[in-house]
């Protein structure tokens, strides 16, 4: 049985699932049922200064968008940071911590970009006994308009100047979670870096309107008859937030820099994606909310049995494998050829890969008699795209065709070794091989 | 004296109004809208979809089911109404699982198909139930066209030769419209009347005028017709019925599965009407399966079909013959009646059994007695008082593709006219296209 113990920043967690600062860790009452659930972490919900607390809209804070069978893909929402006392949350934290010393539990925290703020605000968390913090720079909605939140996150001196009042004022590690909303995320990561971050989390919601009301022509969720954008996340920004982690874990400047990886982890397969990318854990929200805590269980479940198929003992033992396997598409080898197969076996006679390939791409699947579908070699450029409408997983795949077979597209013969477009003839700026 | 099931003899009340209510209730209830949304988001929109080729009516399933997925069944039940004017009944009736259902990809690969039917039923409840007819007529032509007999095929072409600006008259021998739809579907696949809704919704069209009790060799010629109109459309039915060829064939408590069938169709109260103890029905197709199974639901203790070839030969499909069985009947195969027993009225019928290996069917000489006081014969219809002058086939009305007889400016469709099989969807199909052609003759 493997061991999922995780070590993030000398924190340990019993697993890598932590719940994500949001409304599913809000209070006590929550966060103990959480724990007794199995998440091996909390990130509590945003603190904001003391003083009167945030309010919240009161209507609808989410909307969402749906897949087969109201399959919940994206939620959006508009909910803002904490709005109840700082004290009361404080307490509660102190005393959930002290009952359930080995889970990990952060505090996430937006204050205004003040030094004084941050100072005021640090210490009394650090008398919770919380393990570490996690700066809220991510928020798309409503705190930004207030200069906080991803209006923070957006400029990275701002990042790296908080970060370091951070470090300066309190000793345990400091997350600095990031937004997507932004168009080099590199930037921001590098700026947390800089300004001696320990980790960064990522990805924070994207901006968004999930739905347009047609009868009032409001977006939704809708406050009596207006909308605003609000934050997007679950299943639907996965593969968003996979690339940006990615970005984060081959650039140079932040290489090697633990991340905490957030967007739509729903299963252990994608925690185990993220960490493949880099990812010392993972933060879950929407599928707690869409399914509640016991959620959990799957995946505690899931990547134990895979770890142990593979033969993996602790988690650190396949965390970023994959980041070598990320590149620029300029690297990708373009001696590389495959073509499309279409197994008579298993295909069920739909012929979306024919409507696919006729209409939309090379014309490179036939149609015959009795629905018959067989792939065109002659026209196949490998897209991919009939394997991906295919309703059959496997029935169509992609085979690679092996060295000195002569490719009957171009006519040309298979090459064995590598070559990309930086070496390739129709590249003007092209160094010709010595 | 026994009451109930238990009961002996031809009986009415076996069973107490409450069952009798929920026996024969709906055979597929309708879908909720969300049943509905899961149910159209399994169809995989095919290129060419074979449930498309499989349809009689060639009904655009794929873009009709996509139109309910995105939220919009009125316009998948304009979809459907374009191809087929009957599209209720048909999503009632038809057997899905030899057709559209049988074809769908996923029945290939899961053995569980999408469910048009059902799915088509949502659409088309959704229109009609709002009592909208989302057709107009085109302007007048002046020209006029007799339709004999108000059934499917009738009713089809009447509604398209008035869409197109004819002016139809329907005649119909029996006092109300529908043909089969009304007279000879199991009462639980058209429950509520549906059959004489879909007619009072199918005339809205306008332009159609029914007169009923009015039938060929009841004042009315073919000749006569010829000339009051400048088409005539036949979808006469088939009225007779084959003889029973087994001693005894005409003792009290022996009837046509089709007069029961349109009894109980007809009969305002389900436990006043008769059913025998122990029925027999002789035969193995739709109709033997409507009259054993409606049987059961009245409350007949013991109820057997008995069918002389065997269960691959059947015309009744293995949805139906599973919907039998699932009832409690009995299905007998190699059998056939040799003689009935009973002193006036049946008490017994003598079943012997057959052999049928290679087709041709050979007594073997064993019997079996089973009790029997009551015997439907189910064992197919026939052309009755086909007008002189038309060419038949196979006992059928002789027709072209598009429906025309080997007689001028007459055409014909639905059960009394060759080729096809004999089904609601088949006989709106014939309908539809020979309007078509009739019309291209007209204003040719």
């Amino acid at each position: 049985m493997a061991d999922l113990t995780t070590n993030f920043l000398g924190i340990s967690s019993p697993n890598p699932f932590w719940l994500a600062s949001a409304p599913p860790t809000d209070k006590e009452y929550n966060v103990r049922r959480a724990f007794e659930a199995g998440w091996g972490g909390v990130v509590w919900k945003t603190l904001g200064e003391a003083g009167p607390p945030v309010v919240n809209v009161n209507g609808p804070r989410y909307g969402a968008i749906y897949g087969a069978d109201r399959r919940l893909l994206g939620l959006n929402n508009i909910e803002l940071i904490t709005d109840r006392p700082l004290e009361v949350n404080l307490e509660e934290m102190a005393r959930v911590k002290a009952d359930y010393p080995d889970r990990a539990l952060i505090a996430s925290i937006m204050v205004p970009c003040e030094e004084a703020a941050w100072k005021a605000i640090l210490p009394r968390v650090a008398e919770t006994g919380a393990d570490g913090i996690e700066l809220n720079f991510g928020c798309p909605h409503g705190m930004s308009e207030r200069g906080m939140g991803s209006a923070v996150g957006q400029v990275p001196e701002y990042i790296e100047m908080v970060t370091r009042w951070c470090k300066q004022y309190y000793d345990r590690p400091v997350i600095v979670k990031l937004t997507p909303n932004i168009t080099d995320v590199r930037k921001p990561a590098a700026a947390a870096r800089n300004g001696g971050a320990d980790a960064v989390s990522l990805i924070n919601t994207i901006n968004s309107i999930t739905t347009v009301n047609l009868d009032t022509m409001s977006p939704e969720p809708s406050i009596d008859g207006k909308g605003s954008h609000g934050g997007y996340c679950g299943p639907a920004v996965k593969p968003i937030a996979l690339s940006m982690v990615s970005e984060i874990a081959r650039a140079q400047e932040t290489a090697g820099m633990p991340i905490s990886g957030i967007g739509g982890v729903t299963t252990w397969r994608d925690a185990a994606e993220f960490m493949a990318l880099g990812c010392g854990n993972v933060q879950v929200c929407t599928a707690a909310m869409t399914y509640g805590f016991k959620v959990v269980q799957e995946m505690i479940a899931g990547l134990s049995q895979w770890m142990d198929e593979k033969g993996y003992e602790s988690t650190s033992d396949f965390v970023g494998m994959a980041v070598p396997n990320v590149t620029d598409w300029q690297y990708l080898n373009l001696n590389y050829v495959a073509k499309a197969k279409i197994s008579q076996d298993d295909c069920i006679k739909c012929g979306r890969c024919y409507a696919a390939c006729e209409d939309t791409s090379h014309q490179a699947i036939a149609m015959s008699e009795g629905r018959v579908f067989e792939v065109i070699d002659e026209e196949c450029v490998a897209c991919n795209l009939c394997v991906d409408v295919c309703p059959v997983e496997n029935c169509i795949t992609m085979v690679q065709m092996q060295p000195g077979e002569v490719d009957p597209r171009t006519g040309e013969t298979v090459q064995p070794d590598y070559a990309n477009w930086t070496m390739h003839p129709n590249n003007p700026a092209a160094q010709a091989a010595e | 004296m026994a009451k109930g099931q238990m009961a002996s003899g031809i009986v009415a009340g076996r069973l107490s109004a409450d069952v009798l209510a929920e026996n024969f209730s709906d055979l597929h209830p309708p879908y909720a809208p969300h049943e509905a949304a899961v149910a159209a988001d399994r169809c995989y929109f095919c290129h060419d979809a074979p449930c498309v080729t499989a349809c009689p009516t060639s009904i655009d399933i794929p873009l009709f089911i996509r139109q309910i997925q995105t939220g919009h069944p009125a316009g998948a039940a304009r979809t459907i109404f374009d191809q087929n004017i009957l599209g209720g009944m048909c999503a009632r009736v038809c057997p899905t699982e030899t057709l559209c259902e049988e074809a769908c990809v996923r029945e290939t690969a899961e053995g569980k198909p999408v469910e048009i039917g059902r799915l088509q039923r949502y659409a088309t409840d959704t229109v009609m139930a709002a009592g909208v007819h989302p057709f107009t007529r085109a302007e007048p032509t002046g020209k006029t066209v007799a339709v004999v007999g108000a059934g499917p095929a009738g009713l089809a072409c009447a509604h398209r030769l008035a869409m197109l600006g004819h002016d139809v008259v329907i005649h119909e021998a029996r006092a109300k419209s529908g043909g089969l739809n009304e007279f000879g579907i199991a009462a639980y696949k058209s429950t509520q009347n549906f059959a004489e809704a879909e007619v009072r919704w199918l005339l809205q069209i306008g332009g159609i005028t029914i007169e009923t009790d009015s039938a060929l060799g009841r004042g009315l010629t073919l000749s006569g017709l010829r000339d009051a109109y400048d088409a005539v459309f036949l979808s006469i039915g088939l009225t007779g019925v084959n003889a029973l060829r087994a001693e005894g064939a005409d003792k009290d408590g022996v009837r046509d599965a089709v007069d029961f069938i349109a009894d109980l169709r007809q009969a305002g109260d389900l436990a006043a009407l008769p059913v025998g103890r122990n029925v027999v029905v002789i035969g193995g197709g739709m109709t033997a399966v409507d009259a054993a199974v409606q049987s059961k639901l009245l409350g007949a203790e013991n109820v057997t079909i008995a069918y002389r070839r065997d269960q691959d030969a059947m015309g009744a499909s293995r949805f139906e013959r599973d919907l039998a069985t699932s009832k409690g009947v009995r299905i007998m195969t190699n059998v056939q009646p040799v003689a009935l027993h009973g002193n006036g009225a049946v008490r017994e019928i003598e079943l012997e059994y057959t052999s049928s290996e290679g087709g041709s069917l050979k007594p073997t000489g064993e019997t079996v007695r089973l009790a029997a006081d009551q015997v439907y014969k189910a064992i197919g219809q026939t052309l009755e008082n086909a007008p002189d002058g038309l060419n038949l086939d196979g006992g059928k009305i002789a027709v072209s593709d598009t429906g025309r007889t080997s007689v001028t400016g007459v055409w014909a469709g639905g059960d009394c006219a060759s080729g096809g099989d004999d089904l609601t969807v088949t006989a709106v199909a014939e309908g539809r296209d020979a309007a078509m052609d009739i019309h291209n003759s007209l204003m040719g």
